[in-house]
């Protein structure tokens, strides 16, 4: 299955990335060599076997649901990049609003 | 300059409690030989002078007073991927060089209530993401037994800082043999813990059904110290198994009179090194005159394991790199006009080449229409490999293997191909994948004075027989007093 320029630039959106054309260059090489490389797994019969998600023989962890109150709030405001009064800040969301 | 007077952990801690040595001194003597050697083995990110030397009082007046226990005062580094509360936690990435944690991981408060000193965070390939430590975006790590060879990775800077004598022993982590990969290649014990057996609570996460923390030792001894105080259920982490914890220490001595040793013919393959060949062969006879009994075995679906662990890893590392997104921490490209801009311009900048090379794979493999045909296949092949596994170890007790196919390999030998350096991790791979332990302990040394490590295989919480097949081995090839001439000079 190799993929080409269009489905590089498709998975970079997905990904939210912005690729330059040399990186886009590079990727498509890149993943489809990978990709070659775990095609040999379809040569596996893997008909009705069970699907390995983890490896822990416990399937839920439940415990109650109880308040701790973390006191250092500050500190995590203290990591924003930009920051307003408790508030973290962000550019515009629609993009139509930062051209006006 | 000299070596350092306590080779191990154990040693150290004896001095400690007996008076002989202060953790101050210790701790004074460490710091002394990062400024006079890291500017060249360049292991740590970050150095944090005074904390330590306040750590190394505290544990001093606790050691005085009879309070100790058998870590009180022992230096230590941590890989910069586990958060210490207030020290900069930077996963080797831009996108986080300006994180500071506001608070620790579960293993790092473990430590603390133990009084271990911190020395600092060490290098690693960006989000763990490597075999070389050459993906940091900080600097590349070398290999001190030959400076111009790679430490392994992605755990390199712990292993190096080990290996050079920079810190008794480090936390590292391993989701595809980042613990045991760069022990090997720099001549210490690297031990990665049944998947669960550790708390992930305050590692960043890479891979989630494959990542686990560690210790990294100049003995298996040392590491059982270490895994004694780091193992155990925690509430704050969902996958952390609740179970008792032994000591890890006890029975060590028992040797392996009667131990069952698997060697799966799947691991002695072309393309191996012949020394690497040839010093895992020695180190299974020695085995064998120590009474264990030598089981040869199949791993059938080992050829598929590389396959696999870049789809899972890779799939899940895209969905947990999701959350950088310039908000909340870290970096992020101002210049952007709009959100999503923002979001997209701070990720192409934040992220190296191979952690973009990863999501992008990750996200593909995740995406409608390939999920079938990649995901669900790798995680049924996840199953078939597991399965391999669990019919070896009705026939042993452990399994033997090389931990590398090759030596250390040259600075900059493999970046430009990442299939290659994917190959290197081709015999740890499968035991993240099947959630086994897995310990690496060095066996040997090429005629270059390149190390070669010996890896053991358990079963699932079969830690203290792992921990008993390595020691026993260690105990015929002694090797902590064995330092690069680097620290000597």
């Amino acid at each position: 299955m190799a993929i080409g320029r269009k489905e590089v630039e498709h998975i970079a959106t997905l990904a939210r990335l912005s690729l330059g054309e040399e990186e886009k260059a590079r990727l498509e090489k890149d993943l489809n060599a990978i990709l070659g490389y775990v095609e040999k797994l379809s040569a596996l019969d893997t008909k009705g076997v069970e699907p390995t998600s983890h490896t822990l023989e416990i399937t839920n962890a439940f415990r109650e649901d109880v308040l701790k109150p973390f006191e250092k709030g500050e500190k995590i405001l203290g990591n924003a990049p930009a920051k307003r009064e408790t508030f973290f800040q962000v550019p515009p969301i629609a993009e139509d609003v930062s051209s006006t | 300059m000299s070596l350092p007077a306590y080779h191990t952990v154990r040693d150290l801690s004896r001095a400690l409690q007996d008076g002989a040595v202060s953790s101050t001194e210790i701790t004074r003597e460490y710091l002394d030989r990062i400024d006079r050697l890291d500017s060249q083995v360049k292991a740590y990110l970050y150095v944090d002078p005074d904390g330590a030397m306040a750590m190394a009082r505290e544990a001093d007046t606790l050691i005085r007073k009879g309070e100790a226990s058998p870590l009180t005062g022992v230096p230590i580094g941590i890989k910069d991927v586990i958060c210490i509360e207030g020290i900069p936690n930077t996963c080797g990435s831009k996108i986080l060089q300006n994180y500071v944690p506001p608070y620790s991981a579960t293993v790092i408060e473990k430590l603390k209530s133990e009084h271990v000193v911190f020395l600092g965070k060490l290098n690693m390939d960006e989000f763990a993401m490597g075999s070389s430590t050459e993906n940091s975006r900080f600097q590349v790590t070398r290999n001190p037994w030959d400076l111009e060879r790679i430490p392994g990775g992605s755990s390199g800077g712990s292993a190096a800082a080990v290996a050079a004598a920079l810190s008794p022993a480090a936390l590292g982590t391993d989701t595809g043999g980042s613990i045991r990969q760069p022990a090997a290649l720099c001549g210490i014990v690297g031990l990665k813990p049944t998947y669960g057996r550790v708390s992930r609570f305050g590692l960043v996460a890479f891979a989630s059904s494959l990542d686990q923390i560690g210790p990294m030792t100049r003995s298996v001894w040392d590491a059982a110290m270490l895994l004694n105080v780091i193992a155990g259920h925690d509430p704050k982490d969902s996958t952390s198994m609740p179970r008792e914890v032994p000591d890890y220490t006890e029975g060590l001595e028992e040797g392996v009179k009667g131990m069952r040793i698997g060697i799966p013919d799947e691991y002695f393959i072309e393309g191996i090194d012949p020394e690497v060949e040839k010093a895992v062969r020695d180190a299974i006879e020695a085995l064998k005159d120590g009474g264990a009994e030598v089981v040869r075995l199949s791993l059938p679906h080992t050829e598929y394991a590389i396959a696999t662990y870049y789809i899972i890893a890779t799939a899940e590392a895209s969905s947990n790199l999701a959350r950088y997104d310039g908000v909340r921490y870290g970096y992020r490209e101002a210049s952007a006009k709009a959100l999503k801009e923002m979001y997209e311009k701070t990720r192409s900048e934040g992220f190296g080449t191979e952690v973009k090379r990863r999501i992008m794979l990750g996200t593909y493999v995740l995406s409608a229409g390939y999920y079938e045909a990649y995901y669900r296949k790798a995680q049924q092949v996840r199953t078939l490999i597991r399965r391999d596994f669990a019919e070896a170890f009705e026939k042993c007790d452990v399994i033997m293997t090389p931990t590398t196919p090759t030596p250390a390999f040259r600075v900059g030998e493999k970046t430009d191909d990442p299939l290659q350096m994917y190959l290197s991790d081709i015999f740890t791979i499968s035991a993240n994948l099947a959630g086994l332990p897995g310990i690496s302990v060095p066996c040997g040394w090429t005629q270059a004075g390149l190390p070669i490590g010996v890896q053991f295989l358990g079963a699932t919480f079969s830690e203290p027989i792992v921990l008993r097949a390595a020691y026993s081995f260690e105990k015929r090839f002694p090797f902590a007093d064995r330092y690069p001439d680097l620290v000597a000079r």
